[in-house]
């Protein structure tokens, strides 16, 4: 199949940057979507263009390197679907395909469809970890946890950091990831000393990034390629209101 | 080998109590902002189901609304003053109004500074339905509609009986099918208080933190029901008066 493909270019921070229009044949429609990516590229550096710069890494949907904004949607419409598994099958041929980076003042722009996620690494720092000498992985059943919580707190720890929450969020906001992360670590034992400490951390970092805050649109789990649920977000509430007064 | 230690440990400051930001952090933060708005939402709704009770009243008749609204002015006499209950009422409610207003302005403003970019293509939305994202406009529409509503019901400046004449008549007036367009101002701001509650009532729920797993089926489940009843019941009034059922 061809494509037109209309791709954000931008030198590197400091420039404005603009969308600049490809032609793409011969797409097979087993590729993956940075397969695609990759045919275009081989062609501009042959032809002597600076190739279009993405990050990428497992390839295999759980690292959480590649993302981008495709015809409006974060990792494309495909649900529940890093960009790296989306496959050109799910495209028409002829179709005319908007590509742009994640959208949000934390996250610079360092080229192309590159940005920098160091502000979702700070968050993290702020408190997303347990201060207690870990050694060895503990037998699995030398502290109780409840089924339920393990369970949830399993579906918390599958976020992979992608950052395409805030991408599709209308406000810009990391509430999704920051709130996998407090689940994540305030349902298991472990997480419990510094769940207080943890959570009004994790969130004055997030402000201070310069996040937006949550209107509870739901967009962010809609694209969220994990599927993370918004009952972590709730979660997160619950907890900075039992910590913060 | 082990040197004994010479000088004590340095006397570490106190920590922060973990957790503890004070009042001023609370609302500078988010997550404080947004359980402003859900707390004072939470004024607003209460007050919105005790309103479109009263409204109701109307089909009782003229005495029975026009002895509810006397009852408003009155109710703990002689025990309390004249008109206590009903100033009580209007300031927790304009504190509410401003502290909604509040939040939502200044979340609007940060989540305008979070994506100065904005995107080429036209986002569709993912999630469910254009509701959500109606809320900003729609409240700016609420608020241009209740000073409306003020002038109108409340204090008679635009209404065709003025102050001195009894709510009955001031409603029966108001929506005269004459001033059709009044009624039809009045259908659209309802309409769009009733996609703010669909959004907000169980979203409220969501930023307190109380909206985990089944429970928020239930609670969208409620908001539907709920911000319908009271569209329907607020409509029922100005529509009911156009037809000429209530006279």
């Amino acid at each position: 199949m061809n494509l037109t493909l209309k791709v954000w270019r931008q030198n590197g921070p400091a420039d404005s940057g603009r969308m600049v229009t490809y032609q793409v044949e011969d797409v097979s429609p087993d590729m993956s979507f940075l397969e695609m990516l990759d045919v275009l590229n081989e062609r501009l550096i042959l032809e002597g263009d600076d190739p279009v710069a993405f990050d990428h890494d497992c390839r295999e949907g759980i690292c959480g390197m590649c993302g981008m904004v495709i015809n409006g949607v974060a990792h494309g419409e495909q649900r529940a679907t890093t960009t790296c598994q989306l496959h050109m099958r799910h495209f028409k041929d002829g179709d005319t395909v908007t590509i742009e980076p994640w959208r949000a003042a934390p996250f610079p722009v360092v080229k192309d469809l590159v940005v920098d996620r160091g502000a979702f690494d700070r968050i993290i720092q702020a408190g997303g970890f347990i201060s207690v000498p870990a050694g060895s992985a503990p037998d699995a059943h030398s502290i109780p946890v409840k089924k339920e919580n393990a369970d949830d707190a399993f579906d918390a720890a599958t976020c992979i950091g992608c950052g395409a929450c805030v991408a599709a969020c209308p406000n810009g906001s990391a509430s999704l990831f920051t709130a996998a992360k407090i689940t994540h670590l305030g349902l298991l034992p472990q997480g419990q000393p510094e769940r207080d400490s943890r959570v009004v951390a994790m969130v004055e970092q997030m402000d201070l990034e310069g996040f937006g805050g949550c209107t509870n649109t739901g967009e962010c789990t809609a694209v969220c390629p994990k599927g993370i649920s918004l009952d972590v977000i709730s979660q997160m509430n619950r907890d900075y209101l039992k910590a913060a007064n | 080998m082990v040197t004994p230690r010479t000088t004590p440990p340095k006397a570490q400051k106190t920590p922060k109590r973990p957790g503890r930001q004070g009042l001023s952090g609370f609302l500078r933060s988010s997550n404080g902002k947004k359980a402003v708005m859900a707390v004072s939402g939470a004024v607003l709704v209460l007050f919105l189901i005790g309103h479109m009770v009263g409204n109701l009243k109307i089909f009782l008749g003229e005495g029975t609304f026009n002895s509810y609204a006397e009852w408003l002015r009155t109710v703990g006499e002689p025990a309390l003053p004249a008109r206590t209950m009903l100033t009580l009422t209007e300031i927790v409610l304009a504190l509410a109004v401003i502290a909604h207003m509040w939040s939502a302005v200044s979340l609007a403003r940060r989540a305008a500074k979070a994506r100065p970019v904005k995107y080429a293509a036209r986002r569709k939305s993912q999630a469910n339905g254009y509701v959500v994202h109606t809320m900003r406009y729609g409240g700016v529409i609420i608020v241009l509609f209740v000073v409306w509503h003020l002038l109108d019901l409340t204090f008679g400046a635009v209404n065709p009986k003025g102050y001195d004449a009894t709510p009955y008549d001031r409603v029966v007036a108001g929506f005269d099918p004459s001033r059709w367009w009044v009624t039809a101002f009045y259908v659209v701001a309802l309409v769009m208080v009733g996609l703010h509650l669909r959004h907000g009532l169980w979203s409220a729920f969501q930023t307190l933190g109380l909206a985990n797993g089944r429970a928020r089926h239930l609670l969208n489940v409620g908001a539907a029901v709920l911000s319908t009843l009271l569209v329907l019941g607020f409509l029922a009034v100005p529509l009911a008066v156009m037809i000429g059922a209530v006279k």
